[in-house]
C-alpha cells in the first residue's frame, strides 16, 4: 500500500516537472494547483514523501561505522547526550562547549563527522549540496533523518546563552545587510507581507507568524529539483540568486541566519521533512 | 514633492522590531561574511562588502533620515551614465526579452552564455500577456500611457533603471546601470518597453 502511494506520488512529481518546463502562465497556475493537490495527498499519507527515502538512508549512515576512524555517529552529541536523536533537532541551534561554538544541525553533523569519524572537513565542504536531480549528499541525508525525529514537535531552542544571543543578533544583522552587484539582502524579498517573486509567494521571515509556518518544513523534498534540500542548501541557493559567491557549509553566516530564523519561528511546529515547490 | 518622498520612504521602510537586541559591531559582521564566502575570485571581492550607500540603507532598514537620504540621492545621481547620443529609448522587443530573463552574474553564469537580464517580471507587473509576475515592486502596467509618454518621463525612467537611488534613496531595486548589470543600450531597451507607444506595456 505504502509502495503504491509512493509510486503515485513520484509519478505525480514527474508530471509537475514536465508542466514546470513550460513557461506559459496558465500552466504555472496549473502547476501551483497540482502541487497543492500533491501536498494534500502527503497530508493524507505522510509516507508518500520521497524525502523519507533519504531519511532512511540517513539513519543507516548514522548507525554505520564510517570514516578513517571507522566509528558510527552514535557517539555524536546533538545536545541531548551522545547518540540521542529523538527531539534533538527541535532544540537546535545551540551552544556546544566542546566546539565552543553555536551550531545548527548540519554544522554539528559536520563537526561530528570530522572530529569523531576523522573525515576531512575540506572534502565535506567542497561540494556539499546536490545538483538538480541528484540525491542529497550524505550529510544532508543524515540531517533529514535527524530532523524527521523531531517531526510534530515545536521549535524549542532557547537561544538565551550569551553566544546564542550573539548568533541570533548576527543573523538579524545579516538578514538586513545588502551587498553584491544587485544590492540584495534577505529582507529585500522576505521583510514584507504578501509579496510574490513571479508567482511564488514569499514568506515574511521577520514575522513570527509566517516564520513558524515555513521554517519547520526544512529539510524538504523540492519538487522542482527532485531532491531533498537542507536548510543550509536553501540559504546557499538564496545567496546564489543574490549574486553572492558560494556560501560555505557550516559557516558562521549559515549558523547565524538559521539561529535568527529559528528564534523567529520559536513555538512553530516542525513538519520535517517537508515538501516544497 | 517632499510629501511624496516621505510616503515613498514609508513604503520601503521595514517594520521596526520592538525586541531588545545586542548590537553586533560592523567589523564582526564583515569578518563573518568574509569567512563564509572563502576564496572568491579577485573580481568578486567587491561583492562581499557593501558600499557607502548600502551600508547606510541596511543600517536604517531602508528608511534613511532626510539628511542622509539627500546625501545618498546626490551620490547616486552622480553615478548615472547617460547615452552619448542623448537617446533614451531603444527597442521594446529586446526590452521585453530582457524583462523576462533572470540570467547573469550568478556563480553558475560564468563564463557568460547569454547577455545579463533585467528580470523585471520577478518583481513587477508589466504587460497583460505575462501573468507570471512578482509584486515586490509596483505594477508598471500602462506606465508610459499614465505618464503621457512625456520626454521628461522617458528620461526619468532611464535614470530610475540606471540608478533607482537617485530618485528613491534606499529603493529595493538593483542599480542596473551604475552597478554594471546592464549596458546603456540594454537600459534603453527597457525604457522603450515602458515608454514606447507600441509596447505591450501600453496596449
Amino acid at each position: 500500500m505504502k509502495g503504491s502511494h509512493l509510486a503515485a506520488a513520484l509519478a505525480g512529481a514527474l508530471s509537475f516537472l514536465l508542466t514546470g518546463l513550460s513557461f506559459a502562465p496558465a500552466q504555472d497556475m496549473d502547476t501551483e494547483r497540482a502541487i497543492e493537490r500533491y501536498r494534500q495527498m502527503l497530508k493524507e499519507d505522510p509516507w508518500s514523501n520521497p524525502a523519507l527515502l533519504d531519511a532512511d538512508r540517513g539513519e543507516t549512515l548514522w548507525t554505520t561505522p564510517r570514516g578513517p576512524k571507522n566509528v558510527s555517529l552514535e557517539g555524536c552529541d546533538l545536545g541531548k547526550g551522545p547518540g540521542v536523536v529523538e527531539g534533538a533537532f527541535a532544540e537546535l541551534p545551540r551552544y556546544f562547549a566542546d566546539a565552543d561554538k553555536v551550531m545548527d544541525l548540519e554544522t554539528r553533523l559536520l563537526w561530528c563527522m570530522e572530529s569523531l569519524q576523522g573525515f576531512n572537513r575540506a572534502d565535506l565542504v567542497k561540494r556539499p549540496h546536490p545538483a538538480g536531480g541528484q540525491p542529497v549528499k550524505e550529510l544532508g541525508a543524515i540531517a533529514t533523518y535527524i530532523a524527521s525525529k523531531s517531526n510534530g514537535m515545536t521549535f524549542a531552542a532557547k537561544l538565551d546563552q550569551p553566544k546564542e544571543r550573539e548568533a541570533v543578533a548576527l543573523g538579524e544583522a545579516l538578514f538586513a545587510r545588502r551587498s553584491g552587484p544587485f544590492d540584495f539582502a534577505c529582507a529585500t524579498c522576505h521583510a514584507e507581507e504578501g509579496r510574490r517573486i513571479r508567482l511564488q509567494a514569499l514568506p515574511q521571515l521577520s514575522k513570527p507568524e509566517e516564520a513558524r509556518k515555513v521554517v519547520g518544513e526544512w529539510p524538504a523534498y523540492r519538487v522542482s529539483s527532485t531532491h531533498v534540500m537542507t536548510m543550509q542548501h536553501r540559504l546557499y541557493d538564496c545567496f546564489w540568486q543574490m549574486r553572492m559567491p558560494e556560501l560555505e557549509l557550516g559557516s558562521d553566516v549559515s549558523v547565524a541566519l538559521i539561529a535568527y530564523l529559528v528564534k523567529t519561528a520559536q513555538g512553530g511546529e516542525i513538519a520535517a521533512p517537508g515538501l516544497k515547490r | 514633492m517632499r510629501a511624496i518622498a516621505a510616503l515613498a520612504f514609508a513604503l520601503v521602510a521595514a517594520p521596526a522590531t520592538a525586541q531588545d537586541k545586542p548590537a553586533v559591531p560592523a567589523e564582526k559582521v564583515e569578518a563573518a561574511v568574509k569567512a563564509a564566502f572563502p576564496n572568491p575570485a579577485p573580481e568578486w571581492q567587491a561583492r562581499l562588502h557593501p558600499d557607502e550607500t548600502m551600508k547606510a540603507c541596511s543600517a536604517h532598514d531602508n528608511a534613511p533620515p532626510p539628511a542622509l537620504a539627500e546625501a545618498i540621492q546626490a551620490r547616486e545621481r552622480a553615478k548615472i551614465e547617460y547615452p552619448a547620443d542623448g537617446q533614451f529609448m531603444g527597442d521594446w522587443r529586446r526590452g521585453e526579452r530582457l524583462a523576462q530573463s533572470g540570467y547573469g552574474m550568478r556563480f553558475t553564469d560564468y563564463p557568460p552564455r547569454n547577455p545579463n537580464g533585467g528580470n523585471c517580471y520577478a518583481c513587477h507587473q508589466l504587460t497583460k500577456q505575462e501573468l507570471s509576475y512578482g509584486t515586490i515592486g509596483p505594477s508598471l502596467l500602462g506606465y508610459g500611457r499614465i505618464k503621457e509618454f512625456s520626454p521628461e518621463a522617458v528620461k526619468a525612467a532611464y535614470e530610475k533603471i540606471a540608478n533607482p537611488h537617485a530618485t528613491l534613496p534606499c529603493s529595493l531595486m538593483p542599480r542596473f546601470g551604475s552597478n554594471k548589470i546592464l549596458t546603456i543600450e540594454q537600459v534603453k531597451d527597457l525604457v522603450a518597453l515602458l515608454m514606447d507607444k507600441d509596447s505591450p506595456v501600453n496596449n
